[in-house]
């Protein structure tokens, strides 16, 4: 046996141990008890199959002149990318988190082009009855890693506020995406029949060009659907690359993200009442003008002292925290008044919207980092059964999620939702910059409610003028 | 302008502003001046005022001021005391003293009516009426506490078991809600009548127990109780007369604006309560609700039962009273300052100023013209949407047999692709089918908080795609190589990021101590 096919052999076994540790770290990410561990599985197998990989090139090209430049580029690129990356990811504030992690998934969907674009320039060594389906796999594998990658951008950039999180609408948006695919189905065959280069930088540009689209026709509400989906796609897009280059590993790592991103968009759309197949397919960003946009009455304006009061004369407290709280950096002062109040003797808890935030889980990642300990954040069905029980809620920057039109009224653009049904405490405090709507553009006839009292101004700020009245 | 807060004769031991609303008032612009002992029957001292800001003047300077406040109605001599083109608040409950409002107007006052505010829901905040109500309820269960010889909870003690005391709440608005949560919350089994069945959940959510009365009733539309059918009232007498044999206190509530108040209890039923039982006649002043209750007496029935008319309930707990309606008057006088400049306007386009205002010019301007609640337009909104509603989801959700066909179509075409593809093709699709399922399984039941960590370790994860660039730099072509090395400087980022930050969050993750 030659040196190469022992590597291989190796490297073979090596992947299936790597791919079983990866399994076992997705297992242990579902519960807090096991999540540490989780991590651990998963640098293990990063570290195996990286290590049997550079066996497996260093064993196949040893001696050739492009080894050399190979091995340097290599060291060159991994150090600059670990340091780069640890740098990002030790600096990063956990508000920004949503930033981060759609940055990320572009990287995968750049790394997923480039690695096709690879395979049409060298495929060398495929066999002449494969080689139509490579030129298959080399378009499917580019256009799934451009699309994750310029939405990606999209998503970052929304997210960082460089750009407006407003829906972009296009006149016949649906039409666009569905002629986008179907185009690039044409041109697949096209490729396969006659692999020209030019067809693969059309098919590039159209992929970046949906990608763009898909997600710019999204409204930052929906953002951690769009996220999750994201995920999804950087899976499916390393899924397609092990495809193309034969590689089992690629293949189960790049379907269990990718599986596994489909999973947390569905958990994500039941919580929004959506249909899973349209956010797959991006449409679903379409939000109806809402039909009852007249005033609907006046809102009461508190200030803190006199929350400040609320709270001290309450038994039951529930605290629903948004974006809003993420914006203002508020989570420490939130946290702060929750610590003062159980010192108190008020039972505190957080009631934590499936959607809140722009992240899956975001506002559980910001409570984590101020010290609230987890066993009070409770989920929205924890939680919703004893609210009519609560004396003082608090909302924290949150607005669509409280909404009470989505259990009421049918015809609001958000009926049929689950929301928190913060309405039903004694009495509600809402924290809010001014009266607009939230991200749905629906607008929340709470601040209309006997119970409800509006607390204008910076949440952190408000937070802790509380804390000072306290 | 100068704001003249007087002090209270005849037995009003309210005062119509106390330091705290001073101190509000003087926000808004005005100079405040307080008449000596005018807050000394509420337990607030004339240092107090000083304190905040007031100036203490005597009785004909604290009567000249450009504005005036005060509780009870004035008497002839104190209206002659007020400046013409005066404004004058307090309570002047309109519809019973029309000659009242005339001596008013003839002075050339403003006058602005607290009782007369309307009940909607942006007025809430300057409505006297519910705020005194809501003392009285809660003073009628202590007067009836005071009068009633036992426990008000059940108690099982050395000495025996004590059962709760039972208390009927008639009527269910501010008054009697007030009256349902006091007792309640001395331990009481309480039931609560009301003509609307709209507030049965309110009585609930205070620790009350609703009797419905299965009968047909108009519905309010201006917040109020409306007169009741008769039918309706045979059935509630049978009620009355169940209830009064069997509970121990009796509160009654029940009030209907410009009438007198319903007769609920009569004599019999009085008569068929236990010894010691206690009744308390919020209404006795507009006639009673119960036989034989005489207004601002206790009367006690040749049964040993007794009955307190007392009208006076929320004069009786001076200093709380004297804060909410001072606090009522600060959030009207903000209303009717809308530059906070210490200058009285009063627009007449709006519902609430027009309301309580009803002396100006000269002339009466009671009555106001109607106005509704904010909850009966709402109303119709939602009939016309319901059939919106039904067209709306079908195209949300797939049907099923939709959904049946995909999953069919999805298998056949991985069936045709694994049967006529060459091989290595249908190896990779049963390794990718399987992730996908074991994908699916292993995320199932992941925690909604650990969504982000999740999320973050996949991402590192699928940075495997750097195993793909890795093989692809050794390829002797030096443009690939380029491009592979940017690949996997890309996916390194990753790769090292991502699990970087995943054990970063992991680590803030802390549970709370065990208690």
């Amino acid at each position: 046996m030659t040196a190469a096919a022992v590597a291989g052999a190796v490297a073979g076994a090596a992947y299936i141990v790597a791919a079983l540790l990866f399994i076992l770290s997705l297992a242990g990410l579902s519960k807090h008890e096991r999540a540490r561990g989780g991590v651990v599985y998963g640098m293990i197998g990063m570290t195996i199959a990286l290590i049997a990989t550079l066996w497996l090139m260093l064993a196949g090209a040893w001696g050739e002149p492009s080894a050399m430049l190979g091995l340097i580029l290599l060291v060159v690129a991994v150090v600059l990318g670990a340091a780069f990356g640890l740098y990002k990811a030790r600096t990063v504030q956990m508000t920004g988190m949503p930033e981060l992690i759609a940055l990320f998934h572009s990287f995968v969907g750049a790394a997923a082009v480039l690695v096709g674009w690879n395979g049409a320039l060298h495929d060398e060594g495929v066999a002449a009855n494969l080689l139509g389906i490579h030129h298959a796999e080399v378009f499917i594998g580019v256009f799934i890693g451009a699309v994750t990658l310029t939405g990606s951008i999209v998503a970052y950039l929304k997210l960082s506020a460089k750009m407006s999180s407003r829906p972009l609408m296009l006149p016949g948006k649906n039409a666009l995406n569905i002629g986008a695919i179907v185009v690039f189905i044409a041109l697949t065959v096209w490729y396969v029949v006659t692999p020209q280069l030019w067809l693969l930088v059309v098919v590039t540009v159209l992929a970046l060009a949906l990608g763009w689209h898909l997600v710019a026709s999204i409204g930052g509400g929906d953002m951690p659907v769009v996220i999750s989906m994201l995920n999804s796609y950087s899976g499916w897009a390393a899924a397609a690359a092990g495809f193309l280059l034969n590689n089992d590993l690629l293949i189960v790592t790049g379907a269990l993200v990718g599986s596994s991103g489909a999973y947390l968009s569905y958990i994500m759309c039941k919580a929004m009442n959506r249909s899973f197949i349209s956010v797959i397919a991006g449409g679903f960003g379409i939000v109806a003008p809402s039909a009852g946009d007249a005033e609907q009455g006046e809102h009461q304006e508190t200030d803190a002292a006199s929350v400040a009061h609320m709270l001290e004369a309450a038994s039951t407290v529930v605290i629903t925290p948004g974006y809003g709280m993420a914006v203002a950096q508020a989570q420490s002062a939130v946290a702060d008044l929750a610590r003062r109040l159980i010192e108190r003797g008020v039972q505190v808890r957080f009631g934590i919207h499936p959607v809140a935030g722009r992240l899956p889980g975001h506002m559980n990642v910001l409570l984590a980092e101020a010290k609230v300990p987890y066993d009070i954040v409770l989920e929205m069905d924890e939680i919703n059964d004893d609210l009519a029980d609560t004396d003082v809620v608090l909302v924290i920057g949150a607005n669509d999620t409280v909404n009470p039109a989505a259990a009421e009224d049918p015809g609001s653009p958000i009926a049929g939702m689950p929301v928190l049904r913060v309405w039903e405490a004694r009495q509600v405090v809402v924290f809010k910059r001014s009266m607009a709507s939230g991200y749905a553009g629906v607008a929340n006839p709470l601040f209309y409610r006997d119970n409800a009292w509006m607390l204008f101004g910076d949440a952190k700020e408000r937070v802790q003028d509380i804390l000072a009245a306290l | 302008m100068r704001l003249g807060i007087v002090a209270e004769h005849r037995g009003e031991t309210r005062v119509a502003a106390t330091p705290i609303t001073v101190e509000k008032i003087r926000k808004l612009g005005y100079d405040v001046v307080v008449e000596r002992g005018a807050g000394a029957a509420s337990s607030l001292p004339d240092t107090a005022y000083a304190d905040a800001g007031a100036a203490l003047v005597d009785a004909a300077e604290a009567w000249a001021a450009d504005v005036v406040l005060k509780v009870a109605s004035p008497t002839d001599d104190e209206i002659a005391l007020l400046r013409p083109g005066a404004v004058f608040a307090a309570l002047l409950s309109p519809a019973h003293s029309p000659e009242l409002l005339a001596k008013l107007a003839a002075r050339g006052v403003t006058a602005l009516a607290l009782d007369a505010v309307p009940r909607i829901s942006r007025a809430q905040s300057m409505d006297v009426l519910s705020s005194m109500t809501n003392i009285a309820g809660y003073r009628a269960v202590i007067e009836a506490a005071h009068e009633f010889g036992r426990f008000f909870t059940g108690q099982v003690t050395a000495a025996g078991k004590v059962p709760p005391a039972k208390v009927l709440v008639a009527g269910a608005g501010v008054a009697g809600l007030a009256a349902i949560g006091a007792a309640s919350s001395l331990g009481a089994v309480v039931r609560a009548t009301d003509p609307r069945p709209e507030v049965a959940d309110q009585v609930a959510s205070i620790g009350g127990h609703y009797l419905a009365v299965d009968a047909p009733v108009e519905h309010s539309a201006d917040g109020y109780a409306k007169a009741t059918s008769e039918a309706y009232d045979r059935r509630a007498a049978e009620i009355y007369s169940e209830q009064a044999r069997d509970v121990d206190i009796i509160i009654t509530t029940a009030q209907i604006p410009g009438r007198t108040a319903p007769r609920l209890i009569t004599a019999d039923d009085v008569a068929s309560m236990k010894p010691g039982s206690v009744i308390v006649d919020m209404a006795a002043a507009q006639g009673g609700n119960v036989e034989g209750s005489v207004a601002d007496e206790r009367v006690v029935t040749a049964n040993g039962v007794v009955i307190l008319g007392y009208s006076d309930l929320a004069r009786r707990l001076p200093t709380q009273a004297s804060q909410l309606y001072g606090t009522n008057l600060v959030n009207l006088l903000t209303l009717l300052t809308p530059g906070k400049d210490g200058v009285l306007t009063i627009d007449d386009d709006d519902v609430v100023q027009r309301a309580v205002t009803v002396a100006r010019d000269g002339a009466v301007t009671w009555p106001p013209p109607a106005v509704s609640v904010s909850a009966a337009p709402a109303a119709k909104p939602a009939q016309t949407a319901e059939p919106a509603a039904s067209t709306a989801p079908p195209d949300k959700r797939m049907s099923r047999t939709a959904r049946r066909g995909l999953i069919t179509l999805g298998m056949a075409a991985l069936f045709a692709i694994c049967a006529f593809a060459p091989p290595p093709l249908p190896e990779h699709f049963l390794v990718l089918t399987l992730s996908v399922v074991v994908g699916f399984y292993v995320i199932g039941n992941v925690t909604h908080a650990l969504h982000t960590p999740l999320m973050s370790v996949t991402n590192a994860i699928s940075g495997i795609i750097i195993v793909g660039a890795m093989m692809q730099l050794m390829v002797p072509s030096v443009a690939v190589q380029i491009l592979a090395a940017v690949a996997v400087l890309v996916a390194s980022i990753n790769v090292f990021g991502g699990f970087a930050v995943t054990r970063r969050m992991l680590s803030m993750f802390v549970k709370g101590q065990q208690k």
